[in-house]
This record gives C-alpha cells, sequence and structure tokens, in this order.
C-alpha cells in the first residue's frame, strides 16, 4: 500500500477518537476561537473606521487649513484669506459666476452617547453657502434646511442614531445659545454624518468668532488643480495655507486612529496566541499519549511512523481551524455591522460601523492555523518517534 | 514440524541504560525454535519474555548478537524494511489485545491487509474468512466495546492472522481473561499451529496455558531451562 493511504488510514483512526479527549480537544477550539473573535473584532473595527474617513473626502476637493495647523480644530483662517481664495485659479464658479468656496467654522460641543450615557464631543460644522455645491452625496432626507443666520441646525444620520437629544424638532443647548433641530441629513455614512452642521454666519456670531474661520473647502476644476492651489497659496505671503485634496486630508487621519486600532489588534492577538498554542501543545501531547499503544500496535504491525506525524499533525490543525472558524462566526455574529464612535482626528467623535471582509477573515483563519501547525508539529514529532514496544506495555 | 529453525538467535545480549546503571537481561543468550513449533516460555517478573518476544518480532533489537528468523537477519534490517518485514512475517497478540476502538471487528482485522497490494473485495473476502476461523462471521460490524474480553482476543487473533504470517508472536494472550475463555482461546492457538502450521511463541505466566504448547521453556536470570511440562 502506499504511503499515501497508509496516511489516509491512520489520520482517520486518528480523527475519530477525537470524541474520547472531548473536553480537552474542545479547550483549544475555545482557545483559538476566542483569539481569532479577538483579532477579528480589532482588524474589523480599524477597517470600519478607515472605510468611513477614506470614503469621505473627494479628490477634487481643496481643503485649506493655517500652516502646520494639521487638523480643522488647531487651525484658523481669516475673511480677508477667504476672500483672496475666491479668487484663485482653478476653483470652480456656477453659472452666475460664484465661485464654489465655502468658509467653514468647526466647534467641538458635547453631546451625551445614547449606548453609555456618556459625554463626548461632536462636532458643530458653520458652513458657507456653498458648502453643499462642494459635498457630494449630500441628501435632506428629514425637515428643512437651516435658515442663514438662525440658530439653527441638521444633524447627520449617523450622529442622530448614535446620540442622545438630537431628534428633529427638538432644542439643543450649544455653547450659550439654544439651537432648534430643523432637518435630518445624510451623506452615504461618511464622516459628516457624525456632524451637526448651521449657518456659518451663525456660529461666528453666536460662538463670539465673527470674521473668523478654521477652514476653507474649495471645489477645484480637476484633482490636479488642488497642488496647483498649494502652489499658489505658497507664493503668496498674505495666503501660506497648506492646500491639501479632501481625500488626502482624511486619508492622513484614517492612517492615524485607524492604524492605532489595528496595531493594538495584532499585538493583543499574539500575546493570546501564545496561551492558546500552550493549551494546543497540552491538547496534542495528551492525545499523542492517550494514542501512544494504538500508534506502537499499527507500528508493529507494519505501518509506518510518517501516518502517526501526519495524522497527529491533521488533528492539530482540524482542531484550531474549527476554532478559527467559530471565532469569525463570532466576529461576524457580534462585531460585523456594531455601529461605535470614537475619536477622530480632530478630538470629535466619529460614528462608523465594523466591516468584516472575507480578507480579514482569511486572516484570522491564517492565524488558527500557525497556532494549529506549531501547536501539532512537536506533538506529531513525538507521535512519530512512539516506541514500538510501547505496544507491549502495560494497559 | 519441518527441523529448519524459524527463529535463529545466536549470543544476543539486551542491555538497558538508565542514567549511570546499566541492566543486563540477558547475555550471549542462544535459541532455536523450527518451523512448525509452538512454544510457551515461562519466567518470572522481570526475566526478560516480553523483551525476547520483542526481539523475535523485529519490534526491538539486541545491543548485540544476531537475531534470524523466517529467512532474514532482523537485528540489522533498516526500520523501512524491518516494518514491511513484519507485515509479511509476524503475527501479534497482545495481552490487552490492542484493537482500535473506533473500529469495527472487520476494520480492525482488515488494518494488516491495507499494506497489501489486495483490492476491497479480495480484502473483505479474507476479513470474513480470518474472523470465521475464530467463530466470530456474526460479529463483523460490532465495536470492540460491544464485545466480551475473549471475544476481542478472537478479533485480534483473527488480525493477527488476516494477511497469513508464518509466525505467531503472543504476550500473555489470556492474561486478562477467566479460565474457560482462556481455554477457547489456547484451543485456537492449537488449532492454528496443528491445522495450519503457525509458528507460535507464547509468553504466559499461566502453567495450564503452556500446557496448550507443544514445549515449554523456562527464562531466568538470562538462562533458558527446558523443562517437560507434563512431568512438572
Ligand atoms: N525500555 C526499557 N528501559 C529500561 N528497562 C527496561 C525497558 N524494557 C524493559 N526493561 C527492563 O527489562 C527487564 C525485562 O523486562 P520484560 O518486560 O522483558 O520482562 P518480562 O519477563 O516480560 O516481565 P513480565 O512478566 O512482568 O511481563 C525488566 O527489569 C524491565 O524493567
Ligand atoms: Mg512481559
Amino acid at each position: 500500500m502506499s504511503l499515501a493511504s497508509q496516511i489516509v488510514t491512520v489520520t482517520a483512526i486518528n480523527l475519530r477518537s477525537i470524541p474520547q479527549r472531548m473536553w480537552v480537544s474542545l479547550s483549544t477550539v475555545v482557545a483559538v476561537a476566542l483569539v481569532v473573535a479577538v483579532l477579528l473584532s480589532f482588524l474589523a473595527m480599524a477597517n470600519g473606521f478607515q472605510q468611513t474617513l477614506r470614503g469621505s473626502g473627494a479628490p477634487d476637493v481643496a481643503i485649506l487649513l493655517r500652516g502646520g495647523a494639521g487638523a480643522e480644530i488647531n487651525s484658523g483662517v481669516s475673511r480677508d484669506q477667504l476672500r483672496l481664495i475666491e479668487e484663485a485659479p482653478g476653483v470652480v464658479r456656477t453659472a452666475e459666476g460664484k465661485p464654489l468656496v465655502s468658509g467653514e467654522l468647526y466647534v467641538i460641543v458635547d453631546a451625551v452617547k445614547k449606548a453609555s450615557g456618556t459625554q463626548a464631543n461632536i462636532a458643530l460644522r458653520g458652513l458657507g453657502p456653498e458648502g453643499f455645491a462642494i459635498r457630494d452625496g449630500f441628501r435632506l432626507v428629514e425637515g428643512r434646511m437651516y435658515e442663514p443666520g438662525a440658530a439653527e441646525i441638521i444633524v447627520g444620520r449617523s450622529l442622530l442614531d448614535e446620540f442622545a437629544g438630537f431628534e428633529l424638532g427638538k432644542q439643543v443647548r450649544l455653547g450659550t445659545a439654544t439651537w432648534t433641530v430643523v432637518g435630518v441629513f445624510e451623506m452615504g455614512g461618511t464622516v459628516f454624518e457624525s456632524e451637526l452642521w448651521a449657518d456659518v454666519g451663525a456660529v461666528q456670531s453666536l460662538f463670539r468668532r465673527t470674521n473668523f474661520f478654521q477652514s476653507i473647502r474649495a471645489r477645484m476644476e480637476n484633482p490636479e488643480a488642488v497642488s496647483a492651489l498649494n502652489d499658489y497659496s505658497q507664493a503668496d505671503t498674505r495666503l501660506k495655507l497648506a492646500v491639501k485634496s479632501e481625500q488626502a486630508y482624511f486619508a492622513d487621519q484614517a492612517g492615524g486612529a485607524g492604524g492605532f486600532i489595528q496595531n493594538l489588534g495584532w499585538p493583543l492577538a499574539v500575546i493570546m496566541s501564545i496561551g492558546a498554542l500552550a493549551g494546543a501543545l497540552n491538547t496534542m501531547y495528551s492525545s499523542v499519549a492517550a494514542r501512544t499503544t494504538e500508534i506502537a500496535t499499527l507500528r508493529a504491525i507494519g505501518f509506518g511512523g510518517i501516518p502517526a506525524f501526519v495524522g497527529t499533525l491533521t488533528e492539530s490543525l482540524l482542531l484550531s481551524v474549527v476554532g478559527g472558524t467559530v471565532g469569525a462566526l463570532l466576529a461576524y455574529a457580534f462585531f460585523d455591522g456594531l455601529t461605535a464612535s470614537t475619536f477622530g482626528g480632530s478630538f470629535t467623535q466619529v460614528v462608523f460601523s465594523f466591516q468584516l471582509t472575507p480578507e480579514l477573515v482569511v486572516q484570522g483563519v491564517v492565524l488558527a492555523l500557525v497556532v494549529g501547525l506549531i501547536g501539532g508539529l512537536f506533538p506529531a514529532i513525538r507521535a512519530a518517534r512512539v516506541p514500538l514496544v510501547a505496544a507491549f506495555g502495560e494497559k | 514440524m519441518s527441523n529448519a529453525p524459524l527463529i535463529r538467535i545466536f549470543k544476543a545480549s539486551k542491555r538497558f541504560t538508565k542514567g549511570k546503571e546499566t541492566i543486563t537481561i540477558f547475555e550471549n543468550l542462544n535459541l532455536s525454535i523450527p518451523q512448525g513449533d509452538f512454544v510457551a516460555i515461562m519466567g518470572p517478573s522481570g526475566s526478560g519474555k516480553t523483551t525476547l518476544l520483542n526481539l523475535c518480532g523485529g519490534i526491538d533489537r539486541p545491543t548485540s548478537g544476531e537475531v534470524h528468523v523466517a529467512g532474514a537477519r532482523i537485528d540489522s534490517l533498516p526500520e523501512g524494511a524491518l516494518s514491511k518485514w513484519r507485515a509479511a512475517n509476524v503475527g501479534f497478540i497482545f495481552q490487552f489485545y490492542n484493537l482500535m476502538p473506533m473500529l469495527t471487528a472487520a476494520k480492525n482485522v482488515e488494518l494488516p491487509l491495507l499494506l497489501t497490494k489486495l483490492g476491497g473485495a479480495e480484502r473483505r473476502k479474507r476479513v470474513e474468512t480470518a474472523l470465521k476461523l475464530v467463530n466470530l462471521a456474526d460479529r463483523l460490524n460490532h465495536l470492540p466495546r460491544e464485545m466480551s474480553g475473549g471475544q476481542m482476543q478472537r478479533v485480534a487473533i483473527a488480525r493477527a492472522m488476516v494477511s497469513d504470517p508464518t509466525l505467531l508472536l503472543c504476550d500473555e494472550p489470556t492474561g486478562d481473561l477467566d479460565r474457560t475463555t482462556a481455554d477457547e482461546i489456547l484451543k485456537t492457538l492449537q488449532l492454528l499451529n496443528r491445522e495450519l502450521g503457525k509458528t507460535i511463541v507464547m509468553v504466559t505466566h499461566d502453567p495450564e496455558a503452556a500446557k496448550y504448547a507443544r514445549r515449554t521453556l523456562h527464562l531466568d536470570k538470562g538462562v533458558f531451562t527446558e523443562r517437560d511440562v507434563a512431568a512438572a
């Protein structure tokens, strides 16, 4: 008989004996499942966060901040600078000749999370009249638009779902003034849906920041015009604003916080894997010990040592793959689509949902396989070296 | 019973080293067992009976000396060749049967045939013949746990016989069985020896069991003494 069919026979005998070691085998399955579930929950979280931020930016919208500011919250732009940008080359104009430029103010306000009842920072954005023309995918889904200059806000759908007290018609105290929620908007689940929007003039006066903006957004003729605008801005001493495409801006922020979550997930999973590995080794050594007479008997009959090796390794891989699959299913059941909010780049909450992708599941299963491979390798070597005289051993 | 020796052990020594200590089980031991013999080996516990059986079956090697069995010098065969040699020439019967608990009687008996080139139908036929030989034709699909000790040992005998080896090596085959069941097993072994010409070497503590053999060898302190069991 060929080695291959010997391996098949011995492996089948091996696997069919797993129920006799049910509890210790189950402990390995559970340990691997937990490791994979934890890893995948972190990866799904990082992925969801990054997808949300990446999906938020357009390549042909320029965002202008004070040089070195990095994020809107640290930036400051004057009305004069806004006027200069309105005249800049490459800026798209409406049929009436109005430049699609929006000076915006970005204020941090408090809100209460529905899920935990805790306070968190959210963003109130004041937009210029052309702010909507610069944002693709904006849809007002309930109520109406705010009136220019009025203490009225519209709320993003994600924010409405996650935070309490922003239902249509509600009065909210933001800063020293009372604001009325007049509308609800959606914007494809992007970061903007985690914001409150109001007229920039109203925000300027009620937060006492007259003639002051934090960022300028401008719709450009094409993505190349964004970098041309940067050169233009750097060349003018009155401007010296840093220009990035909105896409690049959000990608930077996604890399920061998303990378942080991801960098937390893998080390944690690796540390947990070491625990699971110890469990797998223990399980497989006890499997070999329990099967010693069986293995030696097969060897005495004439079977080789390699089938015993392969059988043991297969048992280990099987247990860990089952564990990995259970872990992936757990992650899918409990985390996929789960909505969470966390700090975005500007110290305000960004609402996003966990996204488990097939690629991430593959990473989880690969980790499970590595645990199974290492956890089975040394016991498998022991199995291949079981002394034949053990066949005559004590019962 | 022909006179050509099936087993010839020549000046075999066996020592175990445990740390600094060396235990000598036997030294320069000679043994010759002709084809068709049925030998019982008796002796005190620890005298080396199992060790001797292991040498005859190619399961263990002597520290020095030669072991010739069924025309091959097995003490110097490489591991792979020795496995093949065992599969072709020896059947083992153990005190605790050593059946695979999750396999049926038929599947257990089939195991040695999986190492041959025989097809499924032919294997099936031989398994049935072997189980018929030990009166278990009606237990083909029973698991070991559904059988008595005597039945399990008969399955083990069928497994040892199925590939038609010349030599059967039994270590305390009735050590775990009651008198009546033991006698049945021993009668079966006797039948295999007398009717089918199998050479049998059987280690036992039981003088009653030894009576079924053609002769008995006593191993004590590394030396063989042959006694007429009937006269003892
Ligand atoms: N692998 C080993 N390592 C060290 N010592 C061993 C080993 N195998 C056997 N021995 C020793 O060799 C001696 C003979 O063992 P063996 O099993 O052959 O005895 P036995 O005659 O079959 O005994 P019993 O009647 O109890 O089965 C014993 O003292 C035993 O402790
Ligand atoms: Mg013994």
